[in-house]
């Protein structure tokens, strides 16, 4: 088996009713999912949800309780089959970064490429040298690389040997703010640029939606929706997605017909799903953009706290019904903290949960 | 090519690691079990009977020792660690490691040293005599082979613990500490007192508990100036009466002092972790001392580096090379001997350490963390308890041994175990596995997890990961592990003097042996040796805390 395995084009990965654990109690239960080649998957969850446990058995490092993981239509591990990591073509990156102190960045990047001659081999570390914009660096040793070069050494390593797949456990959670921000553009380019398909582990939304095509939301050791960016942001299919990505809060509603809400602001209305029963009881998610100060609404809130944006002003605003939501402003209606404004909704599309 | 049958189910692929740690624990346990073991089933009469002897001489005797050397590695190691941490004079940075140099110092061979200086027959008394005309009885002149001589022997080469442990203590304190108390209205000196100080006692109280496990192992000093202690009872029990019994019963009540020795430093030790809160900003040497006082401190602090090691090597160098008998093949086979016996105890002994931070590393449960826990508790216990405690268990062995080829051959066969190098390297497994350790276990925390991850994750089977990712970068600290043992082996005198084979030599021995004959100038070849081969890890301990900071 070559450590290349370049010139495939389909390169799949499928995960099954997969149930992942330690000393048989399981911390990932019956998750399933695909990737497609060239994509950009990402776990996103909160911390102990079992994302991270997920990547370690899809790299090869944990058995599995039940299910299969299949790369390409192989079966790499299910119940009575675990291909060990060094077969499987999984490249991974470490949240601890992890490169060899003894080794020099040249031979951290050519530590994957076994089996090749020495020119094939510092062609491909001055290629990925080039990519990570560290030309000048191969004699250096990790010590003396900032933080974010560091990391992009480890993605360069463990792209070298042209993957499958390639694992990123929380990559980015070791490096200041500011540094994530041009890290991550940046290393989803160059993961597109090789057409290298990708997961991404992480509990960072922005990071997430910044990085990823399509995006896994876990909780407690299941996912709870997957699907790109914009679905998971607009689209959340349980409160759990609502309340974890993004800033929002719940609407106590009634519904009043197939596309009509009555609310302590007004009647709203928009496309809902055809099982709710006129009367049913619902709860409504607003995001901070659907509630707009109006100072001619006839609906009021009382300011309880604010923040300026500069572009704008983000208030948060109780209701008569005591209920708080987040609302946008232009940043030309400045109003102090308890007074009364106007406020109105503006939906585009409905997400509602039954109570 | 991806063959079903390579199933791998176990999470665990070196599971024999594991009951080898536990294994290689419990024969490293069984001494000190022995040894508990014998307080408790030992005869009436023999307790009867040190009760009423020499119990009280051996009690008092040691707790005065203890409490002696206390104050003298505190008024040393205290004060000398404050001054080169915290303030700047001249000399203060090379005084940082000289004030180490004391712990290549055996306490025994400073004390032939001071003694060969001291006493009637020596220099110092010679040149009073010859200076003022006064014969024999006719002065007074502190007797150094006494009580009081060994307290100031120990004190010259134990306090570089307390210095150590409070140096690191001291730098540690951030300069916002005393900064702060300055704008609080404290004076420096009131600072040091109020703040300091008590910030420091839990480092302090360590080092004093690792001097004082010094103090009750030492045998060679208090047996050369005939202070009776719990070791050189156990020693006259043993080899003067030929009582195993009664030496083993010593051994227990030694190992009381010990242990409450013990507990002592771990609760320390545990209070040593809150205590190092807040910014760990290294001080900057910013209290400077000039005119009188700076001379003032840098003479303060030369006076432990120079008696507590230049002036006695430099009296030892003086001997070996200008009056002791000169080199000679027995000389050289006995540096042989020690040398071999010392490399191969250190071979072992990391070779052990290495299973058990293996072990640990890949089956992090209870049971073998607690294996290895209890491996390395030898390092506190004084070498003739460990020497007893070996002596024990492989007499029975050899005797059963012995029996058995009788019975089936009717050959008669020699002490295979307690009559060889084995029960010695038995000993110095037991003694020695926690410095091991700690030098292999920290190398191994520094090659994270992840990296074996990293290396299987780009194609390297475990047995690749080992040679290519941790072989390299467990190198040193193997070294160091292998280096600190080796020296440690070379200055142990009382297991040694215990379980050698017949007619086996090593340098310490033979150094005692000479001294105890008062061939002062003779024994000197053989302590320079060791000296200076002490000298080892002192210059590596040097290199590392200079890294630290």
């Amino acid at each position: 088996m070559s450590s290349f395995s370049s010139g495939k084009a389909l390169q799949e990965l499928n995960i099954r009713d997969l149930s992942v654990g330690y000393h048989g109690q399981a911390v990932v239960h019956d998750v399933s999912f695909d990737l497609t080649a060239g994509q950009i998957g990402c776990l996103l969850g909160p911390s102990g949800c079992g994302k991270s446990t997920l990547l370690r058995a899809i790299a090869g490092f944990e058995a599995v309780l039940s299910g299969a993981i299949s790369l390409n239509g192989e079966v790499i591990s299910s119940v009575d089959y675990l291909l060990p990591p060094e077969q499987r073509q999984i490249g991974m990156v470490f949240q601890d970064i992890a490169l060899f102190p003894h080794l020099t960045i040249a031979d951290n990047i050519a530590f994957g490429l076994k089996g090749m001659s020495s020119r094939v081999v510092s062609n491909r570390v001055a290629e990925l040298l080039d990519l990570i914009g560290l030309v000048g660096y191969e004699m250096r040793y990790p010590h003396s690389l900032s933080g974010g070069q560091q990391q992009r050494v480890a993605l360069a390593r463990a792209m070298a040997p042209k993957p499958k797949l390639l694992l990123m456990d929380e990559p980015f959670s070791g490096l200041d703010a500011k540094l994530r921000e041009e890290l991550v553009p940046d290393i989803r380019q160059i993961l597109k640029h090789e057409g290298m398909s990708a997961i991404l582990v992480t509990h960072d939304q922005m990071e997430a939606f910044a990085m990823a095509d399509t995006i896994a939301v876990m909780e407690s050791g299941e996912i709870h929706q997957y699907g790109t960016p914009y679905q998971i942001y607009h689209r959340p299919e349980s409160r759990f997605t609502a309340r974890f990505v993004g800033q929002g809060d719940f609407l106590s509603a009634v519904v009043c017909g197939h596309d009509c809400l009555d609310s302590d602001l007004g009647r709203i209305r928009g496309v809902l799903s055809d099982e709710l029963a006129i009367g049913t009881q619902v709860d409504l998610l607003v995001r901070p953009d659907d509630v707009i100060h109006d100072d001619a609404s006839e609906f009021k809130g009382l300011v309880m706290s604010k923040w300026f944006r500069g572009s704008h002003f983000l208030y948060r605003v109780k209701l008569a019904s005591g209920l708080v939501v987040y609302c946008f402003a232009s940043s030309h209606h400045n109003h102090a903290i308890g007074q009364e404004i106007g406020i109105n909704i503006e939906l585009d599309h409905l997400v509602v949960f039954s109570k | 090519m991806m063959s079903k049958q390579r199933v791998v189910r176990s999470h665990s692929p070196f599971a024999w690691l594991k009951w080898a740690a536990i294994g290689i624990a419990l024969l490293l346990a069984l001494p000190v079990l022995v040894v508990v073991a014998n307080v408790f089933t030992g005869s009436g009469g023999v307790w009867t009977h040190l009760w009423n002897t020499v119990l009280a001489d051996y009690v008092s005797n040691s707790l005065l020792l203890m409490i002696g050397v206390a104050v003298g590695v505190l008024c040393i190691g205290v004060p000398v660690a404050w001054l080169t941490s915290v303030c700047r004079f001249p000399g203060a940075s090379v005084l940082g490691w000289a004030l180490l140099l004391p712990l290549a110092m055996p306490a025994y061979i400073i004390a032939y040293t001071y003694t060969g200086l001291l006493d009637f027959a020596g220099p110092v008394q010679g040149a009073i005599r010859a200076l003022s005309g006064l014969g024999y009885g006719e002065y007074w002149f502190f007797e150094i082979r006494s009580l009081g001589g060994a307290v100031i022997m120990l004190s010259l080469v134990l306090y570089p613990y307390v210095y150590l442990m409070s140096r690191a203590a001291f730098l540690e304190q951030s300069a916002n500490t005393l900064e702060v108390s300055r704008t609080l209205g404290y004076s420096n000196v009131s600072a040091f007192f109020r703040l300091a100080l008590p910030l420091a006692r839990p480092a302090i109280i360590a080092g004093l508990t690792l001097a004082m496990m010094e103090v009750l192992a030492d045998y060679g000093t208090v047996q050369y100036f005939g202070v009776a202690t719990f070791t050189t009872g156990i020693m006259r029990t043993f080899y003067g009466f030929g009582d195993l019994a009664g030496a083993s019963q010593l051994a227990g009540i030694l190992l009381l002092f010990v242990c409450v020795l013990i507990f002592t430093e771990r609760y320390s030790r545990r209070k040593l972790r809150y205590h190092a809160s807040g910014l760990r900003k290294a001080s900057q040497r910013e209290l400077v001392l000039s005119g009188w006082r700076g001379v003032a401190a840098c003479v303060f602090c030369c006076l432990p580096v120079l008696f507590g090691f230049l002036l006695p090597a430099g009296v030892l160098l003086y001997w070996s090379v200008f009056e002791a008998e000169p080199l000679t093949w027995d000389f050289l086979l006995l540096a042989w001997h020690s040398f071999y016996l010392a490399f191969l105890a250190a071979l072992i002994v990391v070779a052990l350490a290495l299973v058990l931070s293996y072990a640990l590393r890949l089956h992090p449960s209870r049971s073998v963390s607690t294996s290895v826990a209890s491996a390395g508790v030898g390092y506190a216990l004084p070498g003739t308890i460990i020497a007893i405690g070996v002596i024990v268990p492989l007499a029975w062995l050899d005797h059963r041994l012995i029996n058995l080829v009788k019975d089936v051959s009717g050959d008669k066969i020699g002490l295979v175990f307690s009559g060889t190098i084995i029960a010695l390297l038995f000993a110095y497994a037991v003694r020695f596995m926690a410095v091991s350790l700690g030098a292999v276990q920290s190398g191994l925390g520094k090659i994270k997890p992840s990296m074996d991850m990293a290396g299987r994750s780009l194609g390297l089977t475990p047995l690749q990961v080992l040679k290519r990712v941790h072989f390299p970068l467990l190198k040193g600290s193997v070294l160091t592990a292998l280096l600190i043992v080796f020296v440690d082996v070379l200055k142990e005198l009382p297991a040694t003097l215990i379980l050698r084979p017949f007619n086996f030599n090593t340098l310490a021995v033979r150094a005692f042996e000479l001294a105890s004959d008062e061939r002062l100038v003779d024994a000197a070849p053989a302590s320079i040796m060791i000296v200076l081969v002490g000298l080892i890890p002192v210059v590596l301990l040097n290199r590392s805390i200079s890294k630290h900071h």
